[in-house]
């Protein structure tokens, strides 16, 4: 082991929040400059929010702030002293801790674990019953708290990124750099979390810096923001200072993102229909149930409701990956197995979440990725002998179509950004009829300009005909896009409202399953 | 007649089998169980099973000393081990690859240098008689339990304990199921799975020692008949857990004896059938225990074959 990095000077740094300064940072990839003279100061005790779209330079900025890059040029100081950060381990021994937007918990360890074992002093033989009433003892101090003793396998999205926040917690970081952090959260859980978070920042416990697309929480949360734009920082201030127009503005420049488009159209007759459905959940223990749901054609229905109350499940219902125990499932008056011959003749499309890993084969190319709808027909009729060129071109109309940032449309869509994964899936579902569309979580981690993309896209194809089933753990979304609102509970529908007619606090009530 | 137990023979030895046969599948198991806990397959086992053997028997006939056997058995595993784990630490090498090869090298290279001593004798090793009580001796038989056996459900209930309670056992499940978790943490997955190939080679090569210098008690070619490669596979009967797999080897082995059982208290017919009853357990047990709505309780993320 090497010996911690104390930056120069051999005095400890001061206790509580830490200081952390970039100093003309520079970050060259070949000929690719991602970061460009960049100097962020982040006054200790202070709760930063740095803004900017997917390819601004946040994440190489936060990198390099962690020690994952070596800048080419500038410096990091860390309490007003350089430091020389070489790995994450010097990083996190000077009191800096990163929440990243993939999760680095160990699926198959429970909470307990994931914790014992992230700290760098874990005993060699761990003493449970002692560790126990420790994290029990940190756990009660924090206003939200997870299971111990689970695997961290069968949390929801939204548990984890919240273990996530309290594994750095409990690690006693004093710099803390949150990526993303609520993007699953519900609104109540985010300003739960962030609340806390910030009141640590003004109990000068810790500093904190946070990549965020929603305007809102910078506003609610931030006492300075950070804007960067192509690897530029165009703009710096205090948010008090600021509107959201203003921080708009100086975060997608001069260019102009899609709106959502104007609602067109008249609910038509019913597509998708659900009949007393039953399937159990991902843990084996408990039940998805869902007495009646119906959508209609030219109708977005959005469920509502905190991750891990059986969207999931109903999701792989739809796409045939979880068997059903009761019940029937149709589309357009015929039972429904989500066979591909089902859902070709129907024209069912979908947009799991993690596209990447339920909709994409990650290491195969983009190109093939967009073709699998495709491939193995010539217009009318199934075909044997595919045809390479036909798919490059389709593939490559698509990529321009749809925006997506390819380097190489013939390498890996792994290699794609979260944002772009998204929209290349978007691209092949979106292609051709579409009469019924299942989508959950489309715009998880996406920034700015792409969410609004993405979203025009699902209200054009609602304006077109199709009938949406949108699951979101986003509230704001599922009101933004949605005809009517559903809420999902412990793995039932347990209210409906149109969403004229929606009130947030009601909605929120039922999503915490509350409600009688 | 004194010692003519009738159909009472038949537990009688499938319980002596099950405590016989089945101490070598226990350490290759457990062995197998420690490497795949850190996300790496190492079919190669059954390789270092029958070099273990060899290497084992051979060090007991020269030096006399069976003890010096399983210890040079453990160390030659160990290497085969380390072999495996560094060249899977290499860029774009698969591992199950590498296993087959390394099976085929160990057992040709015992065959190699086990030529010599196919003839002579190694002293065996102990075993304690817990059938003292009893004057039948199929009873005797079936309680001569070696001390090997005993060591392997000592090392069972040491890596369930390890895996569960140790911060070594906690790296090893943290580097076996996710490698960008593991390097989050600063750990390098690539010297930890090596290492753990290598204590895992070192376990099959003490059960080879117990193949030659107790059951069957003699070094020949035909030593394991593929009793490394069942042993791998018994690790996903068990489900990973250290445990698991000493009821499993236990099972595997009281089944193995059913045929010879039946045999000895003269079935002629059909007995041949019971020789196949531990695969045909195995591939019950499988079916029965699994399920298409769930994964694979207990899998570690980073193997190849459940990736």
């Amino acid at each position: 082991m090497r010996p911690p990095v104390t930056g120069i000077g051999a005095d400890p740094l001061p206790a509580g929040a830490l200081e952390v300064e970039t100093v003309g940072m520079t970050m060259r990839f070949g000929s690719f400059t991602a970061l460009d003279d960049v100097s962020i100061r982040i006054a200790p005790g202070s709760f930063h929010a740095l803004l900017g779209e997917n390819g601004a330079g946040k994440s190489t900025l936060v990198k390099c702030i962690m020690g994952f890059y070596h800048a080419t040029a500038g410096q990091l100081l860390v309490a007003r002293r350089e430091a020389e950060i070489g790995d994450p381990r010097d990083a996190r021994a000077l009191g800096m801790g990163m929440v990243y937007q993939h999760f680095t918990l160990v699926p198959s360890l429970t909470v307990a674990e994931n914790l014992v074992i992230s700290r760098a002093d874990a005993p060699v033989v761990i003493d449970w019953a002692q560790e126990r009433a420790g994290l029990e003892a940190f756990m009660s101090a924090m206003p939200f708290r997870v299971p111990l003793d689970q695997p961290v396998a069968r949390l929801a999205a939204g548990e984890k990124q919240k273990l996530e926040i309290l594994k750095q917690l409990y690690l006693g970081s004093r710099f803390l750099i949150l990526d993303e952090p609520t993007s699953v959260l519900t609104p109540d859980e985010a300003d739960e979390v962030l609340g806390h978070v910030r009141g640590l920042c003004q109990a000068g416990e810790i500093s904190v810096l946070m990549i965020t697309h929603k305007f809102r929480e910078v506003t609610a949360f931030a006492d300075e923001v950070s804007v960067l734009r192509r690897g530029r920082l165009v703009g710096q201030g205090r948010v008090a200072d600021l509107t959201h127009d203003q921080m708009a503005a100086m975060m997608i420049g001069e260019e102009k993102a899609l709106r959502p488009m104007d609602r067109q159209g008249t609910r038509g007759a019913p597509v998708l229909e659900l009949r007393g459905v039953r399937a159990v959940d991902r843990s084996g223990l408990k039940e998805i149930s869902i007495d009646a749901l119906t959508v209609h054609a030219g109708e977005i229905a959005g469920i509502a409701g905190i991750s891990g109350n059986g969207q999931m499940e109903l999701m792989e219902v739809l796409t045939g990956q979880r068997a059903l125990r009761a019940g029937e499932v149709r589309v357009a008056g015929e039972a429904y197995g989500a066979t591909r011959q089902e859902a070709q003749a129907h024209a069912v499309r979908y947009l799991p979440e993690e596209p990447l890993r339920n909709a994409c084969a990650p290491r195969m190319s983009v190109i093939e990725n967009i073709a699998f709808r495709s491939f193995d027909r010539n217009g009318k009729g199934p075909r044997f002998w595919l045809s390479a060129a036909e798919m490059r071109a389709r593939g490559r109309d698509l990529i321009a179509a749809f925006k997506v940032k390819a380097a190489d449309p013939e390498g890996p869509i792994a290699a794609l950004s979260g944002g772009n994964v998204q929209r290349a899936v978007l691209a092949r579902e979106l292609t051709g009829a579409v009469r019924l569309l299942v989508i959950s979580n489309p715009c998880f981690g996406l920034d700015f300009a792409a969410v609004a993309d993405i979203r025009a896209r699902i209200v054009a194809a609602r304006n077109a005909g199709a009938a949406v089933l949108l699951m979101s753990e986003d509230l704001d979304e599922v009101l933004e896009l949605s005809d009517r609102v559903l809420v999902m509970s412990e793995g039932r529908i347990t209210y409906e409202v149109p969403a004229a007619e929606a009130r947030v606090a009601e909605i929120g009530h039922h999503m915490g399953g509350h409600a009688a | 007649m004194e010692g003519d137990l009738g159909w009472w023979a038949v537990p009688l030895a499938v319980l002596g089998g099950a405590i016989r046969v089945s101490t070598p599948i226990l350490f290759v198991s457990l062995g197998e169980t420690l490497t795949e806990r850190s996300g790496r397959i190492n079919l190669g086992l059954e390789g270092t099973l029958v070099f273990g053997a060899m290497a084992g028997y051979a060090t007991a006939v020269m030096t006399g000393n069976p003890w010096a056997g399983v210890l040079v058995a453990a160390l030659a595993g160990a290497v085969f081990g380390l072999v495996h784990g560094l060249i899977c630490s290499m860029a774009k090498v698969n591992d199950i690859a590498i296993g087959i090869a390394m099976m085929l090298l160990g057992t040709g290279l015992a065959f190699y240098f086990g030529k010599p001593f196919i003839q002579p004798a190694a002293p065996d090793l102990p075993s304690i008689p817990f059938g003292w009580w009893s004057d039948v001796p199929q009873v005797q038989a079936a309680l001569n339990v070696n001390v090997l056996f005993l060591a392997g459900i000592a090392a069972a209930l040491v890596l369930h304990w390890g895996l569960r309670a140790t911060k070594p056992g906690l790296i090893l499940r943290v580097v076996g199921d996710s490698t960008d978790a593991a390097r989050a943490m600063g750990l390098r997955p690539a010297v930890i799975r090596t290492m753990a190939t290598a204590l895992g080679g070192a376990f099959a090569g003490v059960g080879g020692a117990y193949l030659s210098l107790f059951y069957p008690g003699s070094w020949n070619e035909g030593i394991s008949s593929g009793q490394g490669l069942m042993a791998v596979a018994l690790v996903i009967f068990a489900r990973w857990q250290p445990l698991n797999c000493f009821w499993a080897a236990l099972l595997f082995g009281g089944a193995g004896a059913l045929g010879p059982a039946l045999q000895s208290v003269g079935v002629t017919q059909g007995y041949y059938l019971f020789y196949a009853a531990p695969y045909v357990l195995t591939l019950g047990v499988l079916i029965a225990t699994s399920s298409p709505n769930r994964a694979l309780a207990g899998a570690p993320g980073e193997l190849s074959i459940t990736k």
